[in-house]
């Protein structure tokens, strides 16, 4: 537990160093080399994703930095997909960020800098750990969301995350320091130890679980603690929408395992019942309010807000009556819902900066008006991200929203299956909106200044290899079904 | 591979491949393409039927592999002799869509045949379906190519009809969705659907799962008082698409009612059968009379598939061989005659580009090939001795009458109201003189067209003149379906 155990991080130091190393390199490259900055973070991100892959089949957790951080499977795979979505992030948004003067070095060392954040958070093991990995992922989101500083409405988006995100962090560091004052203890393990005695103080522990849930929700981007997503999504230039949109979600679900389940398991009658109530309000809000956006980034930031409403549904099935015995089917699920719906965003957004072009941002619904005449085939890559967000079979989206209901389900409690219940009429509406998108696409008649996908063929490829994904987990999800599973499981066992 | 895996799986494929070669310049090698695949579908599932045993009652031609570990769902596939003619049907009307489409589909043909084809597949595989996830994947997936036939194909209104199909059909399964989940719960954690017909139930639970396969199936087949979306989704639809909506997608509803709703809930089955019954009936005389006053030949016809649906359902709760034999035999026939009436409102609007009952008049004078098998649909429409149409409302109203006179004196009306309004239909739209110079310009049906109603034409009389073979493949599914309805599965 002392030890300082330097592989367990190898990832990280490497991430760090590269991080650091781009910045460095990018000071001597010219403007029109900057492709070499692009392929070195492109390396540094698959590099990282293949060390997290071979890392991820331990099993038992191996503590690093005296007990700071933890290596086990849950942190390396949340972590090895985060860094697959940047790095398909990164791809996506190459062609878009070079006519909008925001191809930087910045744009790449931040970016770094967000998966370190999120590697750093999901791997924590110590409250002060995962507060220090939120600051290093939020700061660097909020630069980049400013990194067109002479754009009006992006200037605006940064302000108002990063007003709101101060706030959030202050909410989960002072629900956290009760924590302490309450336990005595900063680990995870020694806090889970003293609230399973049931030595310390309850009214002090409810108190900053109050918090820390209000300051996790803000992260999530859950109702009612979702006023930023909207205009940051659609404030930031979509390429850093995108980022956002893809792996701080699986961030902020590891974030959530960590303290929530980790640290409080002792604590779930409460914050379940917290986190209910925020996944009603957050599949009512976002569903309700995506119906009646016109803009296409508006809109996709609500159906986030109403997706990860859906997937806290699933851990609120985790302790049934003070048993923990559904504990690995309910979060496993939630994590596989996680793990597609970022899937899903990657490609949903990916094709939002294909179809925009210099002087013309795909923005509004109706630019997307028969995208089916003009591709075909971008036109089937995007319904079938439509369909699987709808969660519609046979696409991935539909396993996810299987496994959360089913995990509800399975609860056998009546509160729980109304919940179902409410989660699957929610859905309708939702497959109002996601249908809309199809319906653009397919059954209007092109605008003559609509969108048309720019000639890139790797992004092309790209798109339609995320498409195939999404559609492939739909057919035969098991493998990922079971990497989930044995992760969680791992994790509980510890 | 299997028989049915090989029935699924090939047009999928094929639909697959026309989506990802077609091009509009090459339209014509797609339309050969997809006929060919449709074919060869069909003739995939001929010996479905020639190598089915007859005396068993068990699933035959079963696949079974493991597919999601985790929920222990498997790939489990099989027939039963209430299913088998349903895999045929769909691969059989298949191949009419795709000639009907020939010449009259001119843009993008490549989606509508990759469209159909891959529907066709996926129909198959709800009927075929041994595992409840399995069907459920099936059943849900059809939306959403029938959702782009309906959208990109379709007649000015068509947004509006397709939304209202889709959405109307996703809140009946969603809510079937959660009765599935409280199965695999209350199985032990089994998606298989034979072990669910075996799973003892209390009634309050028995009532509850009714009510949720009630939603789902009773919004596709479609019921009063949830029909509205089919008239809109037929008139809007391309002639394809209104042809398969009612020859099997109303289908996939009633067969639902079979698969899960009997066997599964057998007495709350029981328990609330006065309630589908009465649903049945009002569908049978009141819809009967609202195809009455219809201007729009399409609408017409939509609102007399729902009347016959209604026969169908009432078959089913009675509870006995015939009704239920009958509901069946009446869907089959139902595919056939409804298919057959969609196409021929097709021949006409492909002309005049009208639906209205009052452009037309006089079209024998004009088309009398034509005339003659529209008037022969008709006639089965109405139920005339001779065609399937006769066989399955006769055993459904003979079932009734032994099991309540009055609801079978009910139920025979619908042979005054379907005379009354298929035949007046035919009386303004073929008979008397030429209406105007639209009719007057008519020409009659070519190779193609006389081809395609041929073939259902010959249908329905095989059916009508000798329904044996059909009877006797269900015979056993269906006495094993009635002997487990009548056991209780209160524990």
């Amino acid at each position: 537990m002392n030890a300082m155990n330097w592989p367990a991080i190898y990832p990280e130091l490497l991430l760090l160093v590269m991080a650091c190393a781009i910045a460095v390199v990018d000071l001597f490259v010219a403007d029109a080399e900057r492709r070499i900055t692009f392929w070195l973070t492109q390396a540094t991100l698959i590099a990282v994703a293949l060390m997290h892959f071979v890392m991820f089949d331990t099993e038992r957790s191996v503590y690093a930095m005296q007990g700071l951080m933890v290596s086990d499977s849950l942190g390396h795979l949340l972590a090895c997909f985060a860094a697959i979505a940047c790095a398909v992030t990164v791809a996506y948004a190459q062609p878009y960020v070079g006519p909008r003067e925001m191809l930087k070095g910045e744009f790449f060392t931040l970016t770094l800098f967000v998966l370190l954040g999120v590697s750093v958070m999901v791997s924590a093991n110590n409250f002060l750990v995962v507060y220090l990995g939120l600051e290093l992922m939020s700061l660097s989101l909020y630069a980049l969301t400013a990194l067109r500083r002479d754009n009006a409405m992006a200037t605006e988006a940064a302000m108002k995350y990063f007003v709101l995100g101060a706030l959030a962090s202050g909410f989960l560091l002072y629900g956290l320091s009760m924590m302490y004052g309450a336990t005595g203890s900063l680990d995870h393990q020694r806090v889970f130890e003293v609230i399973g005695k049931g030595q310390a103080n309850q009214s002090v522990l409810v108190f900053g679980i109050v918090f820390i849930v209000a300051g996790l929700a803000f992260k999530f981007g859950a109702a009612p603690f979702h006023m930023w997503v909207p205009d940051v999504y659609h404030g930031a230039p979509t390429a850093v929408t995108l980022l956002i949109a893809g792996a701080p979600k699986l961030a902020a679900f590891g974030m959530a395992i960590r303290l929530l389940v980790e640290g409080m398991l002792g604590l779930a009658p409460d914050w379940q019942q917290m986190l209910s109530v925020l996944a009603v309000l957050s599949l009512l809000i976002g569903n309700l309010a995506a119906i009646a956006q016109s803009n296409l980034k508006r809109m996709l930031a609500y159906s986030a807000i109403a997706q990860i409403g859906f997937m806290l549904l699933a851990l609120t099935a985790g302790v049934v009556s003070g048993n923990t015995l559904s504990a690995g089917n309910a979060y496993s699920s939630a994590l596989f819902y996680m793990i597609v719906y970022v899937l899903t965003t990657l490609g949903s957004f990916g094709l939002i900066l294909l179809l925009a072009r210099r002087g013309f941002e795909c923005e509004d619904i109706t630019d997307l008006a028969g995208l089916n005449q003009r591709s075909p085939w971008m036109a089937g890559v995007m319904a079938v991200f439509m369909f699987s967000l709808a969660g519609i079979p046979p696409t991935a989206g539909f396993y996810a929203k299987l496994s959360v209901l089913q995990a509800l389900v399975t609860t056998n409690l009546p509160h729980h299956l109304w919940l179902a219940v409410f989660a699957v009429l929610i859905s309708l509406v939702a497959a109002y909106y996601y249908l809309r998108i199809v319906k653009v696409m397919y059954f209007d008649e092109p605008a003559p200044e609509g969108a048309a996908p720019a000639e890139r063929p790797g992004v092309h490829a790209l798109l339609a290899i995320n498409g195939g994904a999404v559609l492939l987990l739909g057919i035969l999800p098991g493998g990922l079904m079971a990497l989930c599973t044995a992760a969680i499981v791992r994790a509980l066992a510890s | 591979m299997g028989l049915l895996s090989v029935s699924i799986w090939l047009p999928i494929l094929a639909g697959t491949v026309l989506l990802a070669i077609g091009r509009d310049e090459n339209a014509h090698a797609v339309r050969w393409m997809a006929l060919v695949a449709a074919l060869a579908s069909f003739l995939v599932t001929l010996p479905l039927v020639s190598g089915f045993d007859t005396a068993s009652a068990a699933m035959q031609f079963q696949e079974k592999l493991p597919w999601i570990d985790r929920f222990k769902v498997q790939y489990h596939l099989g027939v039963d002799g209430i299913s088998v003619w349903f895999v045929l049907l769909t691969a059989f009307i298949t191949v009419v869509v795709v000639i009907s489409a020939w010449e009259v589909i001119t843009e993008r043909v490549h989606q509508y045949m990759g469209a159909f084809l891959i529907l066709s597949g996926l129909m198959v595989g709800v009927f075929s379906a041994l595992d409840g996830l399995l069907f459920y994947v099936f059943f849900e997936a059809t939306l959403i190519p029938m959702y782009i036939i309906i959208g990109m194909w379709g007649g000015p209104r068509r947004v509006y009809a397709a939304f209202k199909f889709f959405l109307y059909t996703l809140l009946g399964s969603l809510l079937m969705l959660v009765a599935l989940l409280y199965l695999y719960y209350k199985s032990g954690g089994s998606f298989s659907i034979l072990d669910w017909h075996k799973l003892p139930l209390p009634l309050s639970a028995q009532s509850l799962l009714f009510f949720a396969f009630f939603a789902a199936f009773s919004v596709k087949v479609p019921m009063w008082p949830v029909h509205t979306w089919l008239p809109d989704a037929h008139v809007e639809a391309p002639t394809g698409g209104s042809v398969v909506l009612a020859a099997i997608m109303l289908k996939l509803g009633a067969y639902g009612f079979l698969r899960f709703s009997l066997p599964i809930t057998p007495d709350a089955s029981r328990e609330w059968a006065w309630f589908i019954i009465a649903l049945s009936l009002i569908a049978v005389i009141y819809i009967g009379l609202v195809a009455l006053v219809q201007l729009d030949m399409k609408k017409l016809v939509a609102y007399s598939s729902i009347a016959h649906m209604g026969f169908v359902t009432l078959g089913f709760f009675i509870f006995s061989e015939l009704g239920i034999s009958g509901g069946i035999v009446q869907m089959i026939s139902h595919g056939f005659i409804s298919g057959a009436m969609f196409l021929c409102i097709g021949v006409l609007y492909d002309r005049v580009h009208s639906r209205e009952i009052s452009s037309y008049g006089g079209v024998i004078n004009t088309m009398p090939t034509f005339t003659a098998f529209a008037v022969f649909f008709a006639m089965a429409n109405c139920g005339l001795p001779g065609t399937s149409g006769f066989v399955g409302e006769w055993m459904v109203i003979l079932g009734t009458v032994k099991a309540n006179f009055w609801l079978g004196l009910l139920a025979a009306t619908t042979l005054v109201f379907g005379a009354a309004y298929t035949l007046w239909m035919v009386k303004r739209v073929y008979f008397g003189d030429v209406a105007n110079a639209d009719v007057r310009a008519l020409a009659d049906i070519n190779r193609r067209e006389f081809t395609m109603l041929a073939m259902l034409a010959a249908a329905v009389l095989w059916m009508g003149v000798y329904p044996k073979p059909f009877t006797d493949v269900m015979h056993a599914s269906v006495t094993q379906l009635i002997r487990h309805v009548g056991q209780s599965k209160l524990n």
